[in-house]
């Protein structure tokens, strides 16, 4: 950050070569030990033997089984992780759906408009994030609703729990759209929903997509959820295969590790894909520095 | 909600700054309250009837199968536990630890990856990486590299002639050892929403800023700042919240232990929880909740008040 | 200000998907599982870890092709306290499986049986169990549970080949265990006498929950005592308290790893097997790990009883087998096939099954069933105690109360940071907690 901005405004000189290229490389060499080495251990003890792997050392194995290890994994009870892949991917992408356009409802008018109404819905914001989700009694909600043990259940489920950090990020943001916007739109005609979703919620792009990021993550990687909420084995979701490989008196961590592997793809595929869009929403703003 | 018709009754409008002059909804037309009812029908079914009423059972010696009342005996339980003062210790500690260090590296990578750095795409994924990654994984990874014997980390001090700690079996360490890692985990979460702060501030001030021939630190003061203080105190309180409460990582990796070193007030409550305490574990969550929103309410409101002064 | 094309989709989903969810609540029914013909449909609940749930797709498919007309799905659920806690959730919202596969002793007591399950004494199978059994699946002398795997041992695993080269003979006092030790650290060392691995904290308690035995011995009404909280039976007073001063001795003597701290019960066994370590107090169900990781060497480890401190006292700590229930939501057609299914288990064939998938760690407690003479040499060691009536149950089959920080407190205690009496102190105020949790009278 100490490059003068007004160098970076002239096409190529040493100082902005050095701040885009030796701070990258720098930035690369530091992510590598930071990042990518806990990554190929993780990759390193999915190509283990049991036993190898139960030593947990950082080592490489004395002969690779990385193909046995996936073939294993892949087939455990059935194929269950295939199922569970499915489940887990239809549960994310509907919950998340309900819960950006539920949510950057509220945002939208916590921030735009101000009432008596809203200390009180930002209490309930927070003791969203606050209070934990108590089971029993959740139970006997969705029991008492028929939808117990249902896949739509666990999707109003996820929905609920995510709302509150829905909430607070989508009421932090709207407040960077000019409200000039909103009395444009009025003169031009157009109503509360039309407002909403012609013009406030394509401009709330940014958040919409961190919003979606980090909420499908949460909701993919919810192991307690589904746990309670999803018990029969009809619906088995991808965390709840971890348990499969651990067991107190056998250890089979090479096979946890290449299903804790394997059910990273999908989140990473997912962000690899909406990282672009971030990327895209910058350019179109025209990128800084 | 639709009688309110543009011009009535100024002193209604005069704390909704910017009151459309004309259009037809005016401003309760523009913003209709109905917008609350697709969530708040969801949070009052799943989880604001389901956790209040649970809250009654923190009065109860509750086995799921039968419950017995018992007044304010789980409260005095609770506070009896061993090593509770330094569970609430290491509660803020975590707590201020984890979410400052997101809020200051979140906001500089986040500086760092919106600028046109080489390897820009690839720093992005990398960041982000570790918060795909379940808990499990990441609490099993990090106990083998740090392991104090075994482990890569002191194989490379020891190689180094450096001191090699016993991290999260050092009852000393072990609190910070997680709570090390719990940044590792979650700062792409902080990274991204600080991204998503920047991105969203009008290219024209940066613009401005740099005909006036500003500094770069100048323009991050000026400009950056203020401008991402939404995200940041979105980031803060996420991540506040987060630190009280978590224990997860602490469960996969120290158990609270060694001893009661690490333990959180969240772990002691999970604890009691796993033990079969239903009743006596409610108690824990309910003094831990009033702990939390004492903390979170006056933090919210400086945060909030300050952006809507903006 | 374009429309991007992001927001349609998903507003697009989220209605389609809020009516759908709308939907399926009305409906509310759902499914009704319609009964073709006369096939009957249970489900079964074991922990999913693979070797269990091996072993009850065996039993499925073999007890199925014995009854054509029942089929058998197979549900699983994680073990462990978070699996405590999911048993007593579906029982107490009356959404658990027919039959399911879980803890006897004080665990099989908390999930209140007399509501919950199906009584199950009349059952042939019965007869057939051995006496300790019985008594740990029963409540006011109705049996609710049949066994499922066999029983095992917690003691002092060793490395016979280590033993004879040093020409080591057994250890029946606390003391020869320690010289024994001591001769084993000054031969090599390379090799660690005792091995502790607080990696995995569960392993910290094997030297308080094994010397139960003991306790027993030099006090047979210990355990009734220690439930109703009569005289001194306390672990702060002898002879319970054996076991705290037992874990920090081999602490400050100096013969545990160095790694104790961070090592794993897979590394222990590691380490056991190939003779980096001599000795190991540990429960013989991690046999299995070695069968799996050093299936050759299974038979170089042996297991011996926590010694006490006068050899006559000397005697080896038994853990029963799980057992296997009927959910009292379960009747009809539905019962008459459950029932059966247990029958099963415990029939030739069952025991057949269960001998060719699970490992076998010890003795089986029904009298049908016969362990395969290939089965561990740690099995025979087992059976000699038990022939010599030197062996009782843990404390968990013979009273309710156990406290949940006991690894904690034993970790603390085997590290050197809290002295062996401290650590008792702590123990017995985390055994009154847990007894008032569970309104027992006396507290």
């Amino acid at each position: 950050m100490s490059a003068p901005t007004a160098a970076a405004r002239r096409p190529f000189t040493v100082r902005r070569f050095a701040r885009k290229y030796l701070l990258g490389a720098v930035a690369i060499l530091v992510s590598i030990v930071v990042f990518l080495v806990p990554f190929v251990f993780v990759l390193l003890q999915a190509s283990k033997n049991p036993r190898e792997a139960g030593l947990m050392q950082f080592a490489l194995p004395a002969q690779s089984q990385f193909w046995r290890n996936f073939a294993e994994v892949i087939q455990t009870n059935n194929f269950q992780l295939l199922a569970a892949f499915i489940n887990s991917i239809a549960l994310t992408v509907v919950s998340v759906a309900i819960m950006v356009v539920f949510s950057a409802m509220v945002g939208y008018l916590l921030q735009r408009r101000r009432s008596r109404l809203n200390p009180v819905v930002n209490f309930f914001v927070l003791a969203g994030l606050i209070a934990p989700p108590a089971v029993v009694p959740t139970i006997w909600v969705l029991q008492r609703l028929g939808i117990f043990d249902t896949l739509p259940g666990m999707i109003l489920i996820e929905a609920t729990f995510g709302l509150s950090f829905a909430i607070l990020l989508f009421r932090a943001f709207v407040a960077t759209i000019p409200r000039e916007l909103d009395e444009a739109a009025i003169i031009d005609g157009a109503g509360a929903m039309r407002l909403f979703f012609g013009v406030i919620l394509p401009l709330l792009r940014p958040v919409i997509v961190t919003v979606i990021v980090v909420q499908a993550v949460a909701v993919f990687n919810d192991f307690t959820g589904p746990l309670y909420f999803l018990p029969g084995s009809d619906n088995p979701t991808v965390q709840l295969t971890l348990y499969n490989f651990q067991s107190q008196s056998v250890s089979q961590n090479n096979l946890l590790f290449m299903n804790i592997l394997l059910i990273t793809i999908p989140p990473l595929i997912m962000y690899i894909f909406f990282n672009r869009q971030i990327v895209a929403g910058m350019t179109s703003g025209a990128v800084k520095g | 909600m639709t009688t309110a018709v543009a011009g009535v009754e100024p002193a209604r409008h005069a704390n909704a700054p910017r009151t459309p002059r004309k259009g037809r909804g005016g401003i309760r037309g523009l913003y209709p309250s109905w917008f609350y009812i697709p969530a708040g029908v969801l949070y009052l079914l799943f989880f604001a009837l389901p956790t209040f009423s649970s809250f009654y059972f923190a009065l109860t010696r509750w086995t799921l199968f039968d419950q017995q009342f018992i007044g304010l005996g789980n409260f005095v339980q609770f506070f009896q536990t061993p090593a509770l003062t330094q569970g609430f210790i290491n509660t803020f500690i975590y707590g201020f630890v984890t979410s400052a260090a997101k809020v200051v590296l979140g906001l500089a990578l986040a500086l760092l990856l919106t600028t046109s750095i080489f390897g820009r795409g690839y720093l992005r994924a990398v960041v982000f990486f570790p918060v795909l990654v379940s808990t499990v994984g990441v609490g099993l990874t990090f106990k083998a590299l740090l392991d104090p014997f075994h482990g890569v980390v002191n194989s490379v001090l020891g190689a180094l002639h450096l001191p090699q700690p016993g991290w999260y079996t050092d009852p000393h360490l072990a609190l910070l050892t997680v709570a090390g890692v719990d940044i590792w985990k979650g700062v792409g979460i902080a990274t991204l929403i600080f991204m998503a702060g920047i991105v969203a501030i009008p290219q024209e001030y940066f613009e401005a800023a740099r005909v006036d021939g500003a500094s770069a630190w100048k323009v991050f003061r000026s400009v950056t700042l203020p401008l991402v203080r939404p995200a940041m105190a979105t980031v803060i309180i996420l991540s506040l919240i987060g630190g009280l409460r978590s224990f997860d990582l602490i469960w996969a990796m120290t158990n609270g232990g060694p001893g009661f070193s690490s333990d959180v007030i969240a772990s002691v409550i999970y604890k009691q929880y796993q033990a079969g305490f239903f009743g006596l574990s409610t108690a824990g969550n309910v003094i831990l909740f009033i702990v939390v929103t004492a903390i979170m309410v006056p933090v919210q409101w400086l945060l909030t008040r300050r952006e809507a002064e903006l | 200000m374009k429309k991007n094309r992001l927001w349609r989709p998903v507003v697009a989903v989220a209605s389609l998907a809020a009516a759908a969810a709308a939907l399926s609540g009305c409906s509310g029914f759902g499914a009704s599982t319609g009964n073709a013909g006369s096939k009957v449909t249970i489900t079964f609940l074991v922990q999913n870890d693979q070797a269990t749930t091996t072993r009850a797709k065996q039993l499925i498919a073999g007890f199925e092709k014995k009854n054509p007309d029942i089929t058998v799905k197979l549900d699983t659920q994680p073990a462990g306290t978070q699996g405590d806690n999911l048993m007593k959730t579906k029982l107490s919202t009356k959404t658990m499986d027919n039959v399911f596969y879980y803890n006897s002793g004080s665990l099989f007591q908390a999930l209140n049986p007399k509501t919950s399950m199906v009584d199950l004494s009349d059952e042939s199978w019965v007869k057939d169990l051995d006496k300790n059994f019985k008594q740990v699946v029963s409540v006011d002398g109705k049996v609710y549970g049949a066994p499922l795997g066999t029983s095992f041992a917690g003691g002092i695993l060793y490395n016979k080949a280590i033993y004879n080269k040093l020409g080591l003979s057994i250890p029946t006092t606390w003391d020869e265990f320690i010289a024994n030790s001591k001769k084993i650290a000054a031969s090599d060392p390379g090799v660690t006498p005792i091995l502790q691995s607080y990696g995995d904290t569960w392993t910290s308690q094997l030297l308080v929950l094994g010397d139960f035995a003991n306790i027993n011995k030099q006090d047979p009404n210990w355990a009734d005592n220690y439930t109703n909280n009569k005289g001194d039976a306390k672990y702060v007073n002898e002879p319970a308290f054996e076991g705290f001063q037992h874990t920090a001795d081999i602490h400050t003597s100096g013969l545990v790893n160095k790694d104790f701290a961070s090592m794993t019960n897979a590394q222990a066994m590691d380490a056991l097997a190939t003779g980096k370590a001599a000795q190991y107090p540990m429960l013989t169900a991690s046999i299995a790990t070695v069968q799996q990781d050093n299936a050759d060497k299974v038979n170089d480890i042996g297991v011996f009883a926590i010694p006490a401190t006068t050899a006559a006292d000397t005697s080896l700590t038994l853990w029963e087998p799980n057992g296997v229930y009927i959910a009292s939501t379960t009747t009809g057609d539905k019962l008459a096939a459950a029932k059966k299914f247990v029958a099963f288990l415990n029939s030739p064939d069952g025991c057949e099954i269960q001998n060719t998938t699970g490992a076998v760690a010890g003795p089986y407690v029904d009298s049908v069933c016969k362990a395969p003479s290939d089965a561990p040499a740690l099995v025979a060691d087992i059976q000699k105690y038990i022939d010599d009536d030197k062996a009782s149950p843990a404390l968990e089959f013979l009273s309710p109360i156990k406290g949940p920080n006991l690894e904690t407190i034993l970790i603390g205690v085997g590290s050197g940071t809290t002295s062996p009496q401290v650590g008792a102190q702590q123990y017995d105020q985390d055994v009154k907690a847990q007894a008032q949790q569970l309104g027992i009278k006396g507290w």
